[in-house]
């Protein structure tokens, strides 16, 4: 209960105090009475978050707590697995808010943390190092019996009922480059690790089929791949207010399909992500309530259905398009002027120019001119938020694994120009926007399922987006690694990974094996270089000798 | 006293107050562009929403931050102020002045100590910078002398060769092909990483091996000249005569009076050697000063952007200052006044 008092502190600045501040009874006035208390506190003086009441907290006793919400809000509970609304004991807090804990020394909270979990933060150096121990306070939890289908096959229910956690250090180390990084991790210095553009094609190959396979000699290590779609949807957004790429005219809407058709992401997964993606369908990325794979889940816009899988429709029938929308071979009917889109972004260093020309290059399939702006991250984000940008990429990592974090950034009133939300597109319809109050605070269920099929399809039809990808995550684990699984909403996995330290330990030794006799080579080799200078110092010396004793 | 009869003593004191009073000046000028161009590139808003991260961030919340951090006031004029307040009232004023008391204040990131910051940092990045310094030192007039000594001579031509080729190649080829041969290839040292107390000699060695050697060419080749120029002097022809080893002469009286121009490169890189490398720490993983301000830049943490310049620019005028004083050591004829 303390912790969301402390969401209202004014000197922490939480993110979340607004939104929690319009569901939790009584929580915006807490605010604003802690704003009021802090004002009139002298300098470095305590203030008691405990003084002023909050109706919306309550503790009922020892193990029992209960919050009050306005209206009902079935995605708080993800909110209460955050971060945010990690306990934090009031000692704790007031210990930190004593004068004299940050001046020279550094004493905070956020970098000594104080909880009740399976570890504990016993190094805290972020430039170098963090290193987790087993915490002798933690009350313990047994690894799960029960798993989802094909757990068992996986050997990831070997542990079922053992105590947890398994693991009594874990060292994170920082590596900045990615070259060291690979190697140590090759010569068994790190347990995980993930693959770069730069050591793909060691690692990874393609079979005949399409799947996904490791290369020979990782094989050899016993390096395992676990692969996981994120997630997360990267887009190309239209800005809809935008007099030639928005609003939901016939001419507009037929342009934006017209565009999302000739924008391969398919291509752009195999050339600039080492075809670690999806593309997308719609914003909903897989493993969200809300998804539909196969064909009923297919964008019927900018795809057909072909040998059992969706495949882009073809460049003629996008120019067929954006001739219906009045712009025939790219050129505008009336005047017969070229048609140009602008397009904003941060395409900064090599790789942003190739995406770049890649993009001049989708867009002149159709004829159509495209201007890439790039400037930096903060222009480009006044720019969106002014709503001045016409094209642009971005993306969106779920917060909480539910459909209403993706359909959100579609609302009309949290429009990005409008009302500084996060509807960057500013796309406003107003079935949609009914639609979606319904299903915001809806339970997962067929009703459900059927009102965000409508909501997506409208989302189609009106593409305010270019439903770009879904970004695929590999992760590489050595062979002593056990009971790893891809979990991307949860951050507290680690208790039920082990380690076989014995096997490590062989197989570093195995593979590190100091080679000194090549050092003792090269040195040999620069004492025979010495020599004939030594022997020609030596030379020069005795002719010297000579001529002064002349 | 007339100053004509001033002690040695005294007049470098006078020259040194002088150099001080003078740095402020500098300082300023230095602290008035780092701001200029620092919010040339970003504003206060751009700041706070950088530090409030891109989720929901609204618009009293980046007043909020703004307002807590003084950001919130103009940037050189306050007009609404009055009298002096019009200078005193603004970013500049308030966030400059303190920092001539080496007061740098907390990061606008984290809200972490700069100070402290500084003070643990500067050690990993100093471990590896001295051994560098003075071993490469060291490796590199030693080669300059040989070659010298050898001058006209095949050892001569072949060492200027391999310097150019050296000079030639990048920076980065040296520590990536350091890392493989000697940590993959042959496991001698750790390929990365950072140790405390005597376990920090493991991960040290390799970077420093590969500092001196990426060195290696452009120095001992600059100082191959500066002792060519000094080997015909007629100081050196009496040496010689007077019955002296090469070696003596060399080591003794060309390098004595080769000094000035390699203390002028030198001395003024004694201060600086706190500040790292951002490459070397970077892909060694030294937790040093060098990633620092490139992590504040990227972060648009002014707070510790101007501080790092700040501190730049003083080490560097102290570089300079000992510069000065390192000379009138080296040549007695050198008078500070």
């Amino acid at each position: 209960m303390f912790q969301i008092r402390r969401l209202a502190h004014p000197g922490l600045h939480s993110p979340i105090f607004g939104l929690m501040g319009e569901y939790i009874v009584g929580l915006k006035e807490f605010g604003q009475q802690m704003q009021e208390a802090a004002k009139h506190l002298p300098a470095g003086t305590y203030l008691d978050l405990k003084k002023f009441p909050l109706e919306g907290a309550r503790t009922l006793d020892r193990y029992t707590y209960r919050i009050k919400l306005r209206g009902k809000y079935p995605q708080f509970v993800y909110w209460l697995a955050m971060p945010f609304f990690a306990p934090v004991p009031e000692e704790a807090h007031r210990f930190y808010s004593q004068s004299g804990m940050t001046e020279g020394k550094n004493l905070t909270l956020d970098w000594y943390p104080v909880g009740t979990g399976p570890y504990m933060l016993t190094v805290n150096d972020p430039n170098r190092m963090m290193v987790m121990e087993r915490n002798p306070n933690f009350a313990g939890e047994p690894y799960p019996v029960d798993g989802e289908t094909g757990d068992a096959e996986a050997g990831l229910l070997g542990d079922a009922g053992k105590p947890m956690p398994f693991i009594d250090k874990v060292i994170f180390s920082l590596e900045k480059e990615s070259i060291p990084y690979w190697n140590k991790f090759l010569q068994g210095y790190y347990d995980f690790s993930g693959i770069s553009s730069d050591t793909f094609d060691q690692v990874v190959q393609f079979t005949g089929a399409g799947d996904i396979a490791l290369t020979e000699d990782i094989q050899k290590r016993g390096i395992a791949l676990q692969t996981s779609v994120a997630t997360s949807t990267m887009y190309m957004g239209f800005n809809m207010l935008d007099p030639v790429v928005g609003g939901r005219s016939e001419r507009a809407r037929k342009l934006r399909h017209a565009i999302s058709v000739a924008l391969d992401f398919e291509e752009m997964i195999s050339i600039f992500r080492n075809g670690r993606g999806v593309a997308a369908q719609g914003p909903i990325p897989p493993g969200i309530f809300g998804y539909r794979d196969g064909r009923e889940g297919m964008n019927s816009y900018v795809y057909d259905w072909v040998d059992g899988r969706p495949k882009r429709k073809p460049v003629a029938y996008a120019q067929q398009l954006l001739a219906e929308a009045g712009y025939p071979n790219g050129r505008e009917a009336s005047s017969g002027k070229p048609l140009v889109i602008y397009f904003d972004g941060t395409m900064v260093g090599a790789e942003g120019k190739s995406r770049a020309d890649w993009l001049v290059k989708q867009f002149a399939k159709i004829n159509l001119q495209l201007v890439v702006r790039s400037t930096d991250f903060n222009r480009f984000q006044e720019k969106v938020r002014k709503g001045t940008a016409q094209l642009f990429f971005f993306g969106w990592n779920a917060d909480y694994p539910d459909p209403e974090n993706f359909l959100f950034m579609f609302h009309g009133p949290q429009s990005r120009a409008l009302k500084n939300g996060e509807n960057a597109a500013n796309y406003t319809n107003a079935e949609y926007d009914r639609l979606f109050e319904r299903v915001r605070a809806m339970d997962n269920g067929r009703e459900r399922q059927a009102l965000i099929d409508r909501m997506i399809e409208i989302l189609r039809f009106d593409a305010p987006w270019a439903w770009g990808l879904h970004p695929q995550d590999f992760t590489l684990a050595h062979a002593w690694v056990f009971n790893r699984k891809p979990n991307k909403m949860a951050n507290n996995n680690l208790k039920y990974q082990r380690i076989d330290a014995h096997l490590r330990e062989a197989m570093r030794a195995q593979w590190n094996s100091p080679v000194i006799w090549l050092l003792l080579a090269a040195l040999a080799a620069l004492v025979l270089a010495l020599i004939p200078a030594v022997l020609s110092y030596r030379r020069r010396e005795r002719a010297g000798g000579k001529l002064a004793a002349l | 006293m007339p100053e004509a009869n001033w002690p040695p003593y005294r007049h470098m004191i006078n020259y040194l107050i002088r150099r001080v009073l003078y740095a402020i000046p500098i300082l300023l000028g230095v602290n008035v562009i780092t701001f200029g161009l620092f919010f040339f590139v970003n504003t206060p808003d751009d700041m706070a929403r950088m530090q409030l991260g891109q989720k929901r961030v609204t618009e009293e919340s980046v007043r909020k931050w703004k307002e807590e951090r003084g950001y919130d006031r103009p940037l050189f004029v306050n007009s609404t102020a009055q009298g002096i307040g019009k200078v005193t009232d603004t970013i500049f004023f308030t966030k400059s002045v303190k920092m001539f008391a080496f007061d740098f204040g907390r990061a606008e990131a984290d809200g972490r100590d700069i100070g402290h910051e500084i003070r643990s940092r500067m050690w990993p990045s100093f471990a590896i910078a001295l051994p560098v310094f003075v071993v490469g030192m060291l490796t590199y007039i030693t080669l300059a002398l040989l070659m010298a000594f050898f001058r006209g001579g095949y050892i001569d031509f072949a060492g200027v060769i391999l310097c150019v080729v050296a000079m030639s190649i990048s920076g980065l080829f040296y520590i990536i092909g350091g890392q493989y041969l000697i940590s993959k290839l042959w496991n001698l040292v750790p390929i990365s990483g950072y140790g405390e107390g005597l376990t920090a000699w493991k991960f040290l060695v390799l970077p420093v091996v590969i500092g001196i050697i990426a060195g290696v060419g452009a120095s001992a080749r600059w100082y191959r000249t500066i002792f060519l120029e000094e080997i015909n002097r007629d100081y050196v022809r009496t040496a010689r005569a007077k019955g002296l080893s090469e070696l003596r002469v060399l080591f003794k009286h060309v390098l004595h009076n080769a000094m000035i121009p390699i203390l002028t490169g030198a001395v003024v890189a004694i201060p600086l050697l706190f500040l790292g490398s951002l490459i070397t720490e970077s892909f060694f993983a030294i937790p040093g000063l060098g990633s620092y301000t490139i992590d504040a830049i990227n972060n648009q943490d002014f707070a510790v952007v101007r501080a790092m310049v700040f501190l730049g620019s003083v080490l560097y005028i102290i570089g300079l200052i000992l510069t000065d004083i390192s000379y009138t050591i080296a040549d007695p004829r050198v008078r500070l006044q």
